[in-house]
């Protein structure tokens, strides 16, 4: 139907504006080629991070040295941690498919602020350029740990300053991506396209778009004063000034709870996406899911201090951030019901995308169950600060932003790309790359329950056995990693020809050619139905 | 290359994207005011004698003058509205002079205290207790960056000062003067808060 | 590249239309000035209030004041009272967020 547009106007990869080669791209403000732009960055600084998180497991292997010392595994962790959570999973799936699908999901030309999108790559692009600058200049790279915690980190001769800084101005790209987003939604619905009747990806960018907004300015002001305390001696956070560290990770934590939120909502979103499509059925409980999305963007701003539950935070504290911290998993808990109930007397077609998803349910809720371990008071005491902590947030981040991911990517590959990904080596890579993750993260649990402690590069020897199963688990992940990644770009070159709606899909997307024009519709469609209206 | 950003104006657009800045610019100077109210809390009898070696004076002065330069960019938009770009130019210019008398105040305040070695980091200053040690670091830190705001706001009307100067702001055509409004208010506002926290705590 | 306006408008551009059928609401320069003079006035208050010793009620009042201020900046200099309530709503929302913040740090540092 759409084949007589596809002859008629250039895609948004071929077009031809004013600038030429790498320029065509980096200063492009389309939606779409900003996209890719982020996807490359983030594809680079997993790649990265993944291969020092694998140097980590190598040196986990055994006890004692294996192939670095103790002063490099705190800045190999450290980096991991900062390239992980500020350059991949934060921006992850909004900076990618948000920017990709969520004007076209919606029945507009573009965001809100095209420029503004483009400045917020470039903001990316420098705040990951201070990161690396961090672990070059100065007296040695940064080994507080991503979570710079004072007093050490205004002590530490490591170069602090970039990294920090780094990570304020990769804040501050978060925001203005969340700013751009919540406009576009507000203000660039399709005619007919009420809020009730929009795809739960976009409400999810949404949600992500509140946080990404109103908690990133805690951590910048907060990096800030660490600037401060490093330069000036100011106090805030130095106990011989009068200042309490207690107060930063009050401040840390307010912030970077949000962001684990900014993390999973997107995620959950294209998982609905993927569940609804491969289930040609409508999402059970539209309205439940989107009660449940903006809870727990809600909740979640008020459940930061179960991070800190054996820092001396008083005994009022404790309790009631146990109580929230358990109130915060009930609409994760509603999600994964509906998600299910979807399936349900669905006619599923099993594709790549859908068992990403179904492997993301799995991981998630182990994730979740281990978080709420976590959130009880007296089990904290004894897991806090060992591998059991370090399990639970692999399993509910890289197990639910991760494949969230890897399921996005492979869903939306041919309307980006204008191809079929190999569906093969995807669900070869995706089961070797399975199994290596719960080979990798599962002993991780045993590990820290017997008292393991996280961000040692040396354990006793009764952890050694658990390690070696852990250690050969980051090889086989590795290796699947690096098969489903092969394949995606193989495919760029030999998949065969996609059309406009390759999975039968009912949103916006699969009704434009693939890829999609620039302007993504020829005409602005006009909305008479749900998202997910199939019958 | 995106032709649909050139051809559509979207004001409500604009001035609802500004808003939302601003809720960044409140949530980033409550992280400062979370630390004023621990620090406040622990350490009342420091801070209430500490407030009393500042200038409420320069203080109050201050905050009309802010109040007034708010007014007078409000005022700057009635004009525009009403066609009348004499008017809005000169009320604009008068908003830009208004900010600089601040800087000027503000810089002769933190003179005083450097000439008398009150700064963050300052041995004098350590040895004056913990209590005082906070109190000036949030003073020099709220204030200073309360000031980098005030230069920005300065820039941002200064740029519309000169767009409405060329005709590129009309009668019709104005939220960019709106919008510079909405961040100098909101800079004022912030002001409005840490004058009584810093001056009037006494 | 042509661009061709679609046929169906959509939202923004009608709304837009809508404005220019509005009168766009002006504020008069009397009623900046007389605000003006309130907050100058509710300033002095404010200064005065507090050379009295009141011991906790100072600052309670001072802070009042402040809110009483800000509530008057946001609804005519930057035009709240006449713009769509949702306004409002936002910054009531993003202030009650921040209060919350401040609550839940204070039940750790109120109780320890």
């Amino acid at each position: 139907m759409n084949a007589q547009k596809d002859i008629a106007e250039p895609s948004y990869l071929e077009y031809k504006g004013k600038y030429k080669g790498i320029f065509a791209w980096i200063f492009s403000t389309d939606h779409k080629r900003i996209a890719l732009l982020y996807l490359f960055s983030i594809l680079t600084f997993f790649g990265i991070g993944a291969t020092l998180g694998l140097l980590m497991k190598i040196e986990l292997i055994a006890p004692g040295k294996t192939i670095m010392d103790a002063q490099s595994y705190n800045a190999f962790f450290t980096l991991h941690g900062i390239i992980m959570i500020f350059a991949v999973v934060i921006p992850g799936l909004p900076a990618v498919f948000g920017n990709f699908l969520l004007p076209i999901m919606i029945g507009a030309k573009d965001v809100a602020f095209p420029r503004i999108n483009l400045l917020s790559w470039y903001l990316y692009v420098t705040g990951v350029t201070l990161v690396v600058i961090s672990q070059f200049a100065g007296q040695g790279p940064p080994d507080t740990g991503w979570t710079f915690y004072a007093p050490y980190s205004f002590r530490t001769t490591g170069t602090m300053l970039p990294a920090v800084f780094g990570a304020f101005v990769l804040g501050f790209s978060s925001i203005l991506t969340g700013l751009n987003f919540l406009v576009t939604i507000h203000r660039m619905r399709a005619p007919g396209m009420t809020w009730l009747k929009m795809p739960l990806f976009p409400w999810t960018l949404y949600a992500t778009g509140w946080v990404q907004l109103l908690a990133t300015p805690i951590i910048g002001i907060t990096l800030l004063m660490i600037v401060a305390e490093r330069t000036l001696h100011i106090g805030f956070f130095d106990p011989t000034l009068g200042g309490d560290p207690l107060l930063y990770q009050h401040l840390f934590w307010t912030y970077s709870h949000p962001a684990v939120y900014i993390m999973i909502l997107p995620a959950m979103g294209a998982i609905s996406e993927i569940i609804t499509a491969f289930s040609h059925k409508t999402i059970f409980g539209y309205k439940f899911m989107v009660a449940s999305v903006l809870a727990i963007a809600f909740v979640g701003y008020f459940v930061w201090g179960h991070h800190m539950f054996t820092s001396g935070m008083s005994g009022t504290a404790l309790y009631t951030f146990s109580l929230l911290t358990f109130i915060v998993a009930i609409p994760s808990a509603i999600k994964v019901f509906n998600w299910i109930s979807t399936m349900h007397q669905g006619s599923i077609d099993l594709q790549t995308p859908f068992y990403w998803a179904m492997a993301f349910i799995f991981v998630f809720m182990i994730g979740g169950f281990s978080g709420l371990i976590l959130g009880s008071l007296a089990a904290n005491v004894h897991l806090h600060n060992t591998h059991f902590v370090v399990a639970h947030f692999h399993f509910i981040v890289f197990g639910g932003t991760g494949f969230a991911f890897f399921g996005a990517m492979h869903y939306w590959f041919p309307k980006i790309t204008g191809r079929m990904y190999d569906k093969t080596w995807a669900n070869i890579g995706l089961v070797i790359f399975f199994i290596g993750f719960i080979t990798l993260y599962g002993p991780m649990f045993y590990l820290g329950f017997k008292g393991m402690p996280r961000r040692y590069f040396d354990y006793d020897e009764i952890f050694h056995a658990g390690n070696i199963v852990s250690s050969m688990g980051s090889l086989v992940l590795y290796s699947g990693l690096a098969i489903i990644i092969i394949n995606l770009f193989a495919s760029l070159k030999t998949g065969a020809k996609a059309n406009s709606n390759p999975w039968g899909g009912k949103t916006l997307e699969w009704t434009i050619p693939s890829p999609p024009p620039v302007e993504n519709f020829e005409e602005i469609p006009v909305i008479t139905h749900g998202p997910y209206h199939y019958q | 290359m995106n032709m649909a950003a050139d051809t559509h104006r979207d004001d409500l657009a604009s001035k609802t994207g500004m808003w939302l800045f601003l809720f960044t610019e409140m949530l980033l100077f409550g992280g400062l005011f979370v630390v004023y109210t621990v620090y406040r809390y622990r350490n009342p009898e420091a801070f209430h004698l500490a407030a009393k070696e500042l200038s409420v004076f320069i203080g109050t002065l201050n905050t009309i003058i802010l109040l007034t330069s708010s007014a007078t960019i409000a005022m700057s938009i009635t004009a525009i509205q009403k066609n009348n770009k004499k008017l809005a130019l000169v009320l604009a210019g008068i908003t830009i002079l208004l900010g600089l008398a601040f800087l000027v105040n503000k810089y002769f305040e933190w003179g005083e205290h450097i000439r008398e070695q009150i700064y963050p980091g300052s041995s004098v200053l350590a040895l004056r207790g913990q209590g005082d040690v906070l109190f000036y670091g949030l003073y020099f830190f709220m204030t200073g960056l309360h000031a980098l705001h005030i230069i920005i706001g300065l820039v941002f009307i200064g740029i519309v000062t000169g767009k409405i100067t060329r005709n590129k702001i009309t009668f019709d055509n104005y939220v960019l003067l709106e919008n510079s409004g909405l961040y100098w208010h909101l800079v004022d506002m912030i002001w409005i808060f840490l004058f009584p926290l810093f001056y009037l705590i006494t | 590249m042509d661009f061709s306006v679609p046929a169906v408008l959509p939202y923004h551009i009608k709304s837009r239309a809508k404005m220019d059928n509005e009168k766009t609401h002006i504020i008069p320069y009397k009623t900046i000035l007389y605000v003006l003079a309130l907050l100058i006035t509710l300033t002095l208050t404010s200064v005065a209030v507090t050379q009295i010793y009141l011991g906790t009620l100072t600052v309670a009042i001072a802070l009042v004041i402040a809110c009483i201020k800000s509530s008057f900046v946001l609804r005519i200099f930057m035009h709240l009272k006449f713009e769509n309530k949702i306004y409002i709503l936002a910054v009531v929302a993003v202030v009650l967020v921040l209060c919350f913040v401040i609550i839940l740090t204070l039940l750790d540092y109120l109780y320890r």
